[in-house]
Parts: structure tokens; sequence; C-alpha cells
């Protein structure tokens, strides 16, 4: 199973190689991985998804919290627990001729913002869940895509619950 | 107090109480070594290789319970460092190393001696740190020690570069005598109502068997233990990285499980219904097949790192939290409630474990002309009455020291368990001396082994340690040899050494009494001889009988019951 497993780390050099290393070390598979710092500069906060069995996810959480610099963690696809996920993209598409605006009313129905218009591209900013990013590259032919850069997963829970120090 | 870098370092292990730095100078340490040399407050140990320096702070850690400490330089220093580190990092050993690097404005650049050392420790240290401002050294110093010794000890690495150290930039420095991390905080006490659900698992136990490793020795719950297995009457086994902690010549002690185990412990192992795990990790040598590991059994686990809790086998009652404390807690809960155990059961199960031990399974023909190796150790057992401190190194001279001395007290067995670093006995033993300067230490070795850090015998010369080396020369890589038998139709590839030194003359060149034994019936008066020789280290070069294997034998792949015994074992 997919989980995203959000991590509160100390902001040092060589924290996140730790992290890496873990996974590459251990033979765990990362899908996707974000950090920066937080509010409290000592501290950055890592969004990590990753797949496997509950016996590995348990293992991968244990092991993460074995690392020294990893201060704080949640798992935010524990049972009975909801949370919120997002990630940005932008796209860089071909736009020409009667193009221009079919890609401006997909851009519309997905909720995205056109940032950047030349003669013969557009590029599009949009923010969602990976399955909604990965419909909007869908609705593009292959061609037509010059360049796509994704932020990666970020999530936090829904409710009270705060992962903080 | 105004201190620089490198005083600082001085001056820290001294507050520390640092008894021996284990080191070799190089450039980016000088000024490290001048602060040292000025301070003469450490004792300096001068080893012969790197390698050697953090396997005798190891040594040294694993029969004192002290944190090892080592200090090498940048570059090949450190690389050199590597294997002693991750052979600490697997058996858990307290140790902080220090490593030189170049100055901080050239790191990067390829400079000479350079390496990346915290990337290259990094996946075989418990934590380490790059110091990168001389005010946050002492900080660093301290940190260091408290991780590597506190929770599941571990090696941690500091680097620092040169002008970290420089002898011109002082800044004020006090000595923090505690410290705390707000991302490490090891738990300690175990959970009441685990440790209650465990008791009721115990008490209701009818095949119950203690599987017990490295952890009771680093957590120094060996009392405990004792006092709450003889209490319970249950039978106990442990791993090879746990001999010790229960006494050998003890009545409910099974010997030593896993794969070159004795065949009542895995038979017991196969056939518990609880089995009580403590500060073991259920390593790949201990299960064999995990299909076939204790499959009647639920599993009581203890251990203060969480990760190592159903890693390779799910267990049913967790217990995470210091091991004597643990045990401890049990042993209380016992004495409250007076409720006893399933006494009946336990003794039909004692009379089934006598059935087993009847298969005698280490015993073997003593009557050869050719010297046995088990029967040299079994005899090292006799003359040193049981009392010495043995290292050893890897490979078949290990087994037959963890299957034939009877180890009676924790930290008296020290060798490389999860690594298995050939190399490891000498220097081991020169930590072991120096923690235990009135003891005797005894290093069992190999003719492949002792030659991996046979510089060593330097060392032992410029500090006079009389350490006895027992070196059991089958004129083969004996374990690799026995695989190649066992599972390669006897392909012997690269097993044979076409040329070995004669160790009697080159023990003799280094300054030491060397000595060379081929008949059995010379090797007790031998082993008296040299023990007697009290202030001299000894190297006692036994030639032992060529094709000897280690038995029983669980192949790797196999289940704990699918043991292989001595072929001529019922011929004794």
């Amino acid at each position: 199973m997919r989980h995203i497993i959000s991590i509160l780390l100390e902001n040092e050099a060589g924290a996140l190689s730790r992290v890496a290393g873990l996974f590459s070390a251990r033979a765990y598979n990362i899908e996707s991985l974000t950090v920066a710092p937080t509010e409290e500069p000592t501290l950055s906060r890592m969004t990590l998804v990753t797949r496997g069995s509950d016996e590995i996810i348990e293992q991968i959480t244990k092991q993460l919290n074995k690392l020294i610099d990893v201060v704080k963690l949640n798992d935010l696809n524990v049972h009975g627990h909801s949370h919120i996920e997002r990630e940005m993209m932008l796209i860089k598409v071909k736009a020409t001729g009667s193009k221009r605006d079919e890609i401006i009313r997909l851009t519309t129905i997905f909720r995205g913002n056109i940032v950047d218009v030349t003669p013969n591209s557009y590029t599009i900013e949009l923010t969602g869940t990976s399955d909604k990013l990965d419909a909007f590259v869908g609705s593009f032919e292959c061609d037509s895509i010059l360049e796509t850069v994704r932020s990666g997963v970020m999530g936090i829970a829904r409710g009270n619950s705060a992962l903080h120090v | 107090m105004e201190l620089s870098g490198s005083e600082i370092i001085a001056q820290f292990l001294k507050d520390e109480a640092v008894e021996y730095l284990f080191g070799y100078p190089g450039g980016a340490v000088l000024h490290i070594y001048d602060a040292l040399f000025k301070a003469d407050e450490v004792k300096h140990i001068l080893v012969r290789h790197e390698q050697a320096a953090v396997h005798a702070a190891d040594g040294y850690a694993r029969s004192s319970g002290k944190t090892g400490v080592a200090l090498v330089t940048s570059g090949p220093g450190m690389t050199n460092a590597v294997t002693g580190i991750a052979t600490a990092y697997l058996d858990s050993i307290p140790l902080v190393v220090i490593s030189g690097q170049v100055p901080t404005a050239v790191i990067g650049s390829d400079a000479f001696q350079e390496v990346d050392s915290v990337g290259i420790s990094r996946p075989c240290v418990k934590h380490n740190f790059l110091v990168k401002d001389v005010k946050d050294l002492a900080e660093t110093l301290k940190k260091a020690f408290y991780v590597a010794s506190t929770g599941r000890p571990g090696p941690v690495l500091i680097d620092v570069p040169k002008d970290i150290t420089d002898p011109n930039i002082k800044i004020p420095y006090s000595y923090m005598p505690t410290i705390s991390m707000r991302s490490y905080n090891p738990v300690i006490k175990g959970h009441q109502y685990q440790i209650k659900k465990a008791m009721e698992l115990i008490k209701r136990a009818k095949r119950p068997v203690f599987y017990t490793g490295g952890g009771v020795v680093l957590s120094n719950a060996s009392q405990s233990l004792r006092t709450l297995v003889q209490r319970l009457g249950f039978p106990i086994t442990s791993t090879l990285m746990g001999l010790g902690a229960y006494p050998a010549t003890d009545e409910q002690w099974l010997g030593m499980l896993g794969m070159h185990g004795t065949y009542e412990a895995n038979m017991a192992m196969h056939e518990t219904d609880v089995l009580i795990a403590v500060g073991a990790r259920f390593d790949d040598r201990i299960t064999g097949h995990l299909e076939h590991f204790c499959p009647n059994a639920k599993i009581i686990h203890i251990d203060i790192d969480p990760s190592s809790i159903s890693k390779n086998v799910k267990v049913d009652v967790p217990i995470v939290g210091d091991v004597d404390d643990v045990l401890t807690s049990m042993l209380k809960l016992l004495k409250d409630n007076q409720e006893n155990t399933n006494l009946e059961a336990i003794k039909d199960w004692w009379k089934k474990i006598r059935q087993w031990r009847k298969k005698n399974c280490l015993k073997y023909n003593k009557k050869t002309k050719v010297i046995k190796p088990q029967y040299v150790i079994e005899k090292l057992y006799e003359v040193t009455k049981g009392d010495a401190y043995i290292t050893s190194d890897v490979g078949q001279h290990q087994m037959f020291a963890a299957q034939y001395y009877k180890f009676d007290k924790p930290r008296q067995w020290i060798n490389s368990g999860g690594l298995g670093t050939m190399g490891f006995g000498l220097p081991a033993a020169m930590g072991v001396q120096l923690a235990h300067l009135d003891q005797t230490v005894a290093c069992v070795t190999g003719e492949g082994s002792i030659q991996m850090n046979i510089q060593e015998l330097a060392t032992c010369m410029q500090y006079q340690l009389p350490i006895k080396i027992i070196n059991l020369n089958n004129r083969y890589l004996g374990m690799v040899r026995q695989w190649q038998e066992f599972f390669y139709e006897g392909r012997y590839a690269m097993s044979y050494m076409d040329s070995i030194p004669d160790f009697v003359k080159l023990t003799e060149s280094y300054g030491h009494v060397g000595m060379q034994v081929d008949k059995t019936s010379d090797v007790e008066d031998a082993l008296k001889e040299a023990f007697a020789m009290k202030d001299k280290l000894v190297f006692i070069d036994f030639i032992t009988n060529r094709e000897e294997n280690v038995y029983p034998m669980i192949a790797a792949g196999k289940g704990q019951h699918e043991m292989e015994l001595a072929p001529d074992s019922e011929l004794v």
C-alpha cells in the first residue's frame, strides 16, 4: 500500500542523505520526497511517499525514527485518520493555432493557471493530488509536452492533530 | 578557560575520563597530537594500522563496558578505520572515532588525503558529525559520547577539519557533564502492561526457552537474567554474542544455538511453545529458514531498539526497553505474585531436553595423534581455569572457541559476531588487556585471520601486552574449505595458502616468544608453559588436523531442526 510519511528533522547538512541512504541501504522504495525548512529554522519538514506491506511500512517508520536527525514523524495513512495531500506541477506545452484556446479551456477545467506565454507555448501551473496531475498530463498528446516538473507530494493530517515539536 | 580546538579535544577526553586513546597520527591530526603530547593526560596507544586502532578501542569497550575511543587522520587513515567502525556497528559497541579532515576551505576540492568521511561512514555508524565551527566542538564531542553509549549503543564518528584544531584560535571552554537532544530519547523503561502480558505467557508455558543475545551483555543485565532464569527453572540458550551472560557451567544452560549451535539448543527452540527472546535480534545465523523457526511458539521479545522487534520474525509480545530494567520488573512481578509456573509440564520438558543432550553433539575423537582444534580449546579452558578473557578472529576457530570454552562471565568472550571481521582478534585483545592489566587474555585465531593484522605484534611489544595467541593452524581457510567440501564438491578454490610464514620466527622477530606444537600429547604442557610466562606475549602455533569440520551444522537455508551432526560422532 502507498503511504505518505511526514517527518520533522534537524535542518542540518547531511540529514537528507541519511534518509535517502537509509532507503537505498535497506532496499525500500521512495516514490517521491520533498523537503524544506519550517517556520522554526532549525527544523525541516519532509514528506516521503513510499510503498510496502504493513510490515515493511512498520520497519520504515522504525528505522526512520532511529536516525538521530529525525525529531518526529507521522504516517498519514494510518487507519482511521484522514489527510490532505497536494502536489504542484509546472508543465510547458506546445501551443499554436486552435490548440491555444483548447489549452486555456483545459487549464480552466483543472483549475490551473497559465503562468508564462510565448507565441508557441504555454507554461501552466497546476496543484492537486498526484492523480489529478496525472490526468492533466494524460489529456495532452505526448509530443505536445515540452517539459514537466513536479514537486512531489506534500501532506498534512486533517483535524487538530499537528506534527510539531 | 580559553582553549584551542586541539586543546579542547585533549581536555575534553580528560574530563570525560577517557583512559586510553587508540590512534595513528597524520597530517590532518597533527595539531591534535601536539595538544595531546603537551597535555599528557590520556594514555595514547600507537597501533600499526588504523583498523587495529578501532578494533582495540572496540575490545576495550566490549570488555570494560566503557566507550572506546580512536583517533585517525583524514583520507586513508579514516578509510582504514571503516572496517573497525562497521564491526562495532554490527555488534552495537559504543565507540567514538575522531577523524581528521582537510581544512574547511579546501573540503570538496579533492585535496591531499581528502575523503568524504561523513559520507563513507554514514551507513555504518549510529551517527556522525562534521565539525564546522570550533565553537561547536565541545558540544559535538559530548553528543558523540552520549549517543554512542546510550540506547542501543554504537559507533559515532566526529570528522574534524584541520583549521578547527588551529592552535592559535582560542575560545572559552567548559565541560558539560550532561546533555540532552530533542531528537534522541531512547526508551529505557519497559511498558508495564506488556511486561504483565509476558509474565502471563511465561506462567502458562509448557515448553519455554530463553533465547538471549548480546543485548544482555551490553545492558549489564547478566545478574538479573541469572536470577530470573534460575527462579523460573527454564532452559536457556544464547547467541554467539551473548555467551557468558549466563554461566555455561550451569545445569540450565543448553549451549549456543544457531548454525553451529548444540543439538539440544536448536531442538528446544524448534519445539518450544513460549520463546523469551532477550536482547537478541533473530539474525539469519540463528533462525535458519524462517518457515521452520520456532513453529509452535508464542514469542516474547525484549529489546531496546524498536526496529529489532518484528524485523525478521513477527513477535507476539514486544517489550521495548533496557534489558536489565525489563528483567528487573519481571522479577518484581514474580515476587509480588506467588503463583507458580507449570511445574509438571516443565519437568516433562526437561526430560525431553535430557534425551537430546544424550546425543552429546560436541563429542569428537580426542585420541588422535594429530591435534584436534577442539582439544586445544578444551585444554585452554582447563589451563586458564575458565577465567581468561578470550578474543577470537573469524572462522572455524571462532566456532570451536564458542563451543568448547565454557564462558561463565559476561564480557569474557570478545568476537566479531555480526560483521565477521577477520583480523579482529589480536587488536581487540590489546584493548582487552589494557582494560584488564592483571588478567589473562588469549586470542584464539587461525593462520588466515592472524595475518590480517599480524603487524600489531609490534604494538604489543611497545606496550608490553602479554597476550597469549592460540593459533589453530590447519593450513586452510578452514570455514571456507568446509563450505567448499559440503557445497562445492570439494573444489578448494583459493582456500589454501601456498606460503605460510614460520610463525615462531616471525613472533621472535617482533621480540616475543614463539612456540610450535604438532602433537596432541604436547598441547597441555605447551599451554601451561605459555601461560606461566605472565609478562610475555607468547604465540603458540598449533598444527591441527587439516580437514576438521565444525559440527553440528545447519546449512544456510535449512530449518533449525535439520542439523547435521559429526559423521563419526557415534563412533567416539
